[in-house]
C-alpha cells in the first residue's frame, strides 16, 4: 500500500499545532509588554512566524 | 490640498496599461510553451485573497477591534498547512477536468445541473455585494486623494467608479476569455495577479514605515502613546471574552482561502504543477504576515493623529500621508489600493462568469429550441460570447449594487459576510472528496440548508439594517416569534452575528447532508463519480474509466459534437495529440471506445462544464444504461481486487520473514556443526600428544635393552606423567560433557567458602613450595555459607590456585586468596604477579583448550578445560567468573556465588 507522503503530514502537523497556539485559551496567556511592545503582539506574530519558517523548512529541505 | 483629477487617471491608467503589458508577455509566453508561471509567482497570486478590504479595511477593523483583524489571515496559514487536501483538490479537477467549484461539487454528485446552478447562484449572491466592495473602496480612495465629498467627479457625465468598473470588465474580458482553453488557465492574468500582489505588499509597507518611523519613533513609541490613552490602550489588549469569534473568524478564513471563486480558480483551476504548493504553504502567509505587521500601527497613528476629527479609519493609509504632504507616498498607496481591487475583481468575476456560463446558461440553452434548430453550427463563438457578456455584466451588478448600497450598513459587513456565504461549500466538498456515501440529494439538502440559514441570519438583517427591508425579523422574530429573531435563533445570544450566522448554518448544513446521504441511495454516475473523487489517488487517470461506459457511439457524430463547442483547429489539435499517444498515425483510424468517449466528454468538460458535456456527449452516443448495482458491482470488483492484491502482500512479507527467520536458525546450526567438529579435531590433537610421547618413550624401552638406568627411570616419570595428563584430561572431557548436557550429579549443602578456601591452599601447599611461591590469604575465620556444592567448589578452587602457580615466577612468584562478601554477593578472588593477559586473552581464556601464555613455543602448562569447566560450575551457582587483568600486572580471578536469601 502506497504510503502517505512524509511531507504533507508534517506539514499538517504542523497546522495541528498551529490550531491550538493560535487561539484561546492560550492566547490569554502573553501579558505586559516587552521592548515597548505589547506581549500578545509579539506572541502572535511570533508563533505566526515561527509557524511559516518550519513549513518552509520542511517544504523546502530536499528528499 | 488636491492632486489633479487628471493625474491619477493618468497615473491609474499607466498602471493598468503595465498590467495589460504584462499579461500579455505571461499569455504570448504560455502559448509559446515556455511557462512564466514559476512556484514563486504561483504562491504571489495566492494574494489576491488581499482585497482592498485588507489593504484598507483591516486598518478599520483593527481601529475597532484590535488584533482581531488578524484571524483573517491565521485561518488562510493553517489551512494551507494541510496540503494533501488542496494536492487531492487538485488532482481531482486535472482529472475530471474541473474549471470551477461548481462543476466540481456537481461533478462530484453524478454531474448534476441541479447542483452545479445551486452552487453558481450562491456564489454569485455571496460575491456581488464583495465586488461592489471593491469599487466602493477605488471609488472612496479617489474621493480622498482628489478631497471631495461624495461621487461628483467624472467624464461625460459618466462617474469615475463606472469607468474603473468598465475598464475592469474590459481587462477581464481580454484576458479570461482570450479562448476556451482545455484546462481554461490563464497564464497572463495569473502573472499580472501577482505583479499587483507585489506591487500592493510595497505599497501598504511602504505606509507602515512612513506612519511608524517617519511620524513616531518606532514600534515602541506608538505603543506608549497608544496605551496612555485608554480607548486606543484597549485596542492593545487582546479581548479573552471574544475567544469563541476568534476561533470562529479563523474557521471561516481557512474556509474562504479555498472555497472563495477566486481562490479556488487560482489555487486549483490555474496550478501548472502540483510541486507549487510546496512554495505557497509558506511563502503566501509569509506575505500575510508582511503586509500586517504594519496593520495595527497605522491604525494606532491614525487614531493619535486624528483624534477629535471625522476621518473614516478605512482610510487611514492615504490620509496619513496625505495629512503631512508626503503626496508621492499617497498616490503610491492609491496604486497599491488600486492594484488589491483590481485584481480582486479581475479573477473572481472570470471565475464567476466560467460558472455562470457553464452551470446557468449552458444548461437553459441546451434544452432551447434555438439550440436545436442550429444543429451543425459553430457555437466555441457562442460559448466566448457568452462568457464576456457574463463578466460584464457581473461587473455591472456589483456597480448596480454599489450605488444602491452606498454608504449603507451592507456595504460594510460584506467581506465576513461573503466568507460565511461560500463556507456553504465546505460540507459537500470535503464530504465528496473523503466520504463515497455522500449523496446528491445530501448536497443538495445540505447546500439549501446551509444557504437559507445564511440568508436569514446574516444578508436579510444586512438589508434590515440598511434600512431596505423592515427590521422586524431581526428585532421581534419572524411573525413575532422570538425564538426566530434572526440573530439570535432559538435564543442563541451574546455572539457576534458572523459566529451566530457560521455555527447554525454549519450545524443545518453538515446535518442535512449526512443525514439525507444516509437514507438515500446513489445514481449509478453518482456512485462511479464518488469512487472517481474519493480515491483519485488511488487510480490511474484513465484505468477504470474504461470499465464504466459502455454503449455505441460514431466517430463523425462525437468529433463534429467537439468542434461545435470547441472550434475545429483545436479539436484537430487534441485529437492528434490523443491519437499520437495511443500509437497512431491518424485520428480518423481512432477506435471509438469507451475511453475514446471519455476523452471526448473531458474535452467537452472543460469547455462548458460536466454536467452539460455529460449531456451532450449522451445526445450523440447510444450508451447502455449500466444501472446502479452493476456499478456498484464493477467497483466493488475493483475493491476485492485491491483487497486481495494487498492480503498477497501481506503474505508475501510474512515469507519474507520466514524465510530470513529460517536463514538464520541455518547459520547458527553451520556454526553448532563446525564448533562440534573443531571441538572433535581438538580433543583428538590434544589426546595424540601425551599418547604419541608414551608411544615414543615406550617403544625407545621395548627396542633397545641397553638403555641406562638413569634414562630407564626418566623416561617410566615422562610416560607416568603423560598417562596422568591424559587421565587428567579425559575426566575433564567427561566432565565437561556431563555439565554441558546437563547430566552432571550435583550435591547441595551449606558450604562455608572460607574454610573450602583454606583447605584448597592447604592441599596445594606443597606445590607453592616447591616452586617457593609465596601464598597469602585474607579469609575470615568462620563463613561465609552459601548454598553449594562443596566438591564442585573445591575443584573451583583448585584449578584456580594451580594455574596461578603455573604462571607465576619461580621463587617471587606470590599468589594472594581473598574472601569476602560484596552485594550480597560472595565474592573470591585469586591474584597473582604473573605475566598477566591482554585484553582479547581475558576472553579467550574461558573457551574450551584455550591455554595461557605462547602455545605455539611453549609446552603447554594445563588441558584448556579447567577454566571453562569452572565457569560452567559458577554459572550453575548463579554466581559469575571473571578475571581482571593487564599485561605485566599479574591477573585477578574473581568468582561470585549468591548468599542464600535471609530468612524471614
Amino acid at each position: 500500500m502506497k504510503r502517505a507522503s512524509p511531507t504533507r503530514q508534517r506539514l499538517a502537523a504542523l497546522g495541528l499545532l498551529g490550531a491550538p497556539l493560535l487561539t484561546y485559551p492560550l492566547l490569554s496567556l502573553p501579558g505586559g509588554e516587552l521592548l515597548g511592545i505589547p506581549a500578545s503582539y509579539w506572541y502572535l506574530f511570533g508563533v505566526w512566524a515561527g509557524l511559516i519558517g518550519l513549513a518552509a523548512w520542511v517544504a523546502e529541505r530536499q528528499g | 490640498m488636491a492632486l489633479s483629477g487628471w493625474f491619477i487617471a493618468l497615473l491609474s491608467a499607466a498602471y493598468l496599461g503595465l498590467l495589460f503589458a504584462v499579461a500579455r508577455f505571461g499569455d504570448a509566453r504560455a502559448d509559446a510553451g515556455k511557462s512564466i508561471i514559476s512556484a514563486n509567482v504561483y504562491a504571489l497570486s495566492l494574494a489576491v485573497y488581499c482585497t482592498s478590504w485588507t489593504f484598507y479595511g483591516s486598518v478599520g477593523r483593527a481601529t475597532s477591534g484590535g488584533l482581531s483583524f488578524l484571524t483573517i489571515y491565521l485561518g488562510p496559514t493553517l489551512m494551507l498547512l494541510f496540503v494533501g487536501v488542496i494536492i487531492k483538490m487538485i488532482r481531482i479537477s486535472k482529472a475530471q477536468r474541473i474549471t470551477s467549484i461548481a462543476d466540481f461539487i456537481a461533478s462530484r454528485y453524478g454531474k448534476s445541473h441541479l447542483l452545479a446552478g445551486m452552487v453558481t447562484i450562491i456564489a454569485v449572491i455571496g460575491v456581488v455585494p464583495y465586488i461592489a466592495l471593491q469599487l466602493k473602496a477605488m471609488a472612496a480612495s479617489l474621493d480622498v486623494l482628489l478631497d471631495r465629498e461624495g461621487h461628483a467627479g467624472g467624464w461625460l457625465g459618466l462617474d469615475s467608479t463606472f469607468l474603473i468598473a468598465a475598464t475592469l470588465a474590459l481587462f477581464s474580458i481580454l484576458f479570461g476569455t482570450r479562448h476556451l482553453d482545455a484546462t481554461e488557465r490563464h497564464e497572463g492574468m495569473v502573472a499580472a495577479v501577482a505583479v499587483e500582489s507585489v506591487v500592493k505588499l510595497i505599497a501598504f509597507v511602504a505606509v507602515g514605515l512612513f506612519v511608524t518611523y517617519g511620524l513616531y519613533g518606532g514600534l515602541a513609541d506608538l505603543f506608549q502613546r497608544a496605551s496612555a490613552n485608554p480607548d486606543l490602550g484597549r485596542l492593545l489588549q487582546l479581548d479573552s471574552g471574544r475567544a469563541g469569534t476568534w476561533t470562529a473568524m479563523i474557521l471561516l478564513s481557512g474556509l474562504a482561502i479555498i472555497f472563495l471563486p477566486r481562490q479556488f480558480q487560482i489555487i486549483v483551476v490555474e496550478n501548472v504543477d502540483e510541486s507549487h504548493i510546496k512554495r505557497a504553504v509558506w511563502l503566501f502567509p509569509f506575505y500575510l504576515l508582511l503586509i500586517n505587521i504594519f496593520v495595527l500601527p497605522v491604525a494606532l497613528g491614525g487614531m493619535l493623529h486624528f483624534s477629535g476629527q471625522t476621518v473614516n479609519p478605512d482610510t487611514f493609509v492615504l490620509t496619513l500621508p496625505l495629512a503631512h504632504g508626503a503626496e508621492a507616498l499617497a498616490l503610491l498607496a492609491f496604486v497599491g489600493g488600486l492594484s488589491a481591487a483590481t485584481g480582486m475583481v479581475i479573477v473572481e468575476t472570470i471565475a464567476l462568469s466560467t460558472m455562470v456560463c457553464n452551470d446557468l446558461v449552458m444548461p437553459w440553452l441546451l434544452r432551447s429550441a434555438w439550440l436545436q434548430a442550429r444543429q451543425q453550427q459553430d457555437l466555441s463563438g457562442l460559448l466566448i460570447g457568452i462568457r464576456r457578456v457574463a463578466i460584464a455584466l457581473i461587473v455591472l451588478l456589483g456597480y448596480a449594487y454599489f450605488r444602491a448600497a452606498g454608504e449603507a450598513y451592507a456595504l460594510v459587513g460584506i467581506g465576513l459576510i461573503s466568507f460565511t456565504a461560500v463556507a456553504q461549500f465546505a460540507p459537500a466538498m470535503f464530504g465528496g472528496m473523503y466520504w463515497k456515501q455522500g449523496t446528491r440529494a445530501g448536497a443538495v439538502a445540505g447546500l439549501a440548508a446551509g444557504f437559507v440559514v445564511w440568508l436569514y441570519t446574516l444578508l436579510l438583517p444586512s438589508f434590515a439594517k440598511s434600512g431596505w427591508i423592515s427590521s422586524g425579523f431581526v428585532e421581534h422574530g419572524l411573525f413575532g416569534a422570538s425564538w426566530l429573531k434572526a440573530q439570535a435563533l432559538f435564543g442563541l445570544s451574546g455572539l457576534d452575528e458572523i459566529s451566530h450566522c457560521l455555527w447554525w448554518s454549519m450545524l443545518a448544513n453538515i446535518g442535512a447532508y449526512v443525514a439525507v446521504s444516509l437514507n438515500s441511495r446513489p445514481g449509478a454516475v453518482e456512485a462511479s463519480q464518488a469512487e472517481r473523487f474519493v480515491d483519485v489517488f488511488r487510480y490511474g487517470r484513465h484505468r477504470k474509466e474504461t470499465r464504466l461506459w459502455r454503449g455505441k457511439a460514431s466517430l463523425d457524430a462525437l468529433v463534429s459534437l467537439l468542434e461545435r463547442f470547441l472550434g475545429t483547429a483545436r479539436v484537430r489539435l487534441q485529437l492528434a495529440v490523443y491519437a499520437q499517444a495511443k500509437g497512431l498515425e491518424d485520428w480518423r483510424t481512432l477506435p471509438v471506445d469507451a475511453e475514446f468517449v471519455h476523452f471526448a466528454e473531458a474535452e467537452l468538460a472543460a469547455a462548458i462544464g460536466s454536467a452539460s458535456a455529460r449531456v451532450m456527449v449522451a445526445s450523440v452516443a447510444e450508451e447502455e444504461d449500466l444501472g446502479l448495482d452493476e456499478v456498484l458491482d464493477i467497483l466493488d470488483e475493483a475493491t476485492q481486487i485491491r483487497a486481495y492484491s494487498r492480503e498477497l502482500e501481506a503474505k508475501q512479507r510474512e515469507l519474507e520473514a520466514a524465510t530470513a527467520e529460517l536463514r538464520e536458525a541455518n547459520e547458527r546450526l553451520r556454526e553448532v556443526d563446525r564448533m562440534k567438529h573443531d571441538f572433535i579435531s581438538t580433543v583428538t590433537h590434544e589426546l595424540r600428544t601425551p599418547l604419541t610421547s608414551i608411544r615414543a618413550l615406550s617403544e625407545m624401552l621395548h627396542d633397545d635393552p641397553r638403555i641406562e638406568l638413569a634414562s630407564r627411570t626418566r623416561f617410566l616419570g615422562i610416560i607416568v606423567g603423560e598417562a596422568e595428563r591424559l587421565t587428567r584430561l579425559i575426566n575433564q572431557i567427561l566432565d565437561m560433557a556431563k555439565l554441558e548436557s546437563g547430566r552432571a550429579e550435583w550435591t547441595s549443602g551449606a558450604v562455608d567458602i572460607g574454610e573450602v578456601a583454606r583447605e584448597a591452599m592447604e592441599s596445594l601447599g606443597q606445590l607453592f613450595r616447591d616452586k617457593a611461591v609465596e601464598l597469602a590469604s585474607e579469609v575470615p575465620s568462620a563463613g561465609p555459607v552459601v548454598q553449594a556444592d562443596r566438591d564442585r567448589l573445591m575443584q573451583v578452587l583448585i584449578n584456580l590456585l594451580s594455574n596461578a602457580v603455573k604462571f607465576v615466577p619461580e621463587g617471587s612468584g606470590r599468589v594472594y586468596v581473598r574472601v569476602g562478601i560484596d552485594h550480597g554477593m560472595v565474592r573470591v578472588e585469586v591474584a597473582d604477579n604473573g605475566p598477566g593477559l591482554t585484553a582479547e586473552e581475558c576472553g579467550v581464556i574461558f573457551e574450551k583448550f584455550r591455554q595461557g601464555g605462547n602455545t605455539l613455543t611453549d609446552k603447554p602448562k594445563g588441558t584448556g578445560l579447567g577454566l571453562p569447566i569452572s565457569r560452567q560450575i559458577i554459572e550453575y551457582f548463579g554466581g559469575k567468573l571473571w578475571v581482571e587483568s593487564r599485561p605485566g600486572a599479574g591477573a585477578n580471578f574473581i568468582f561470585t556465588v549468591p548468599l542464600p536469601a535471609p530468612e524471614e
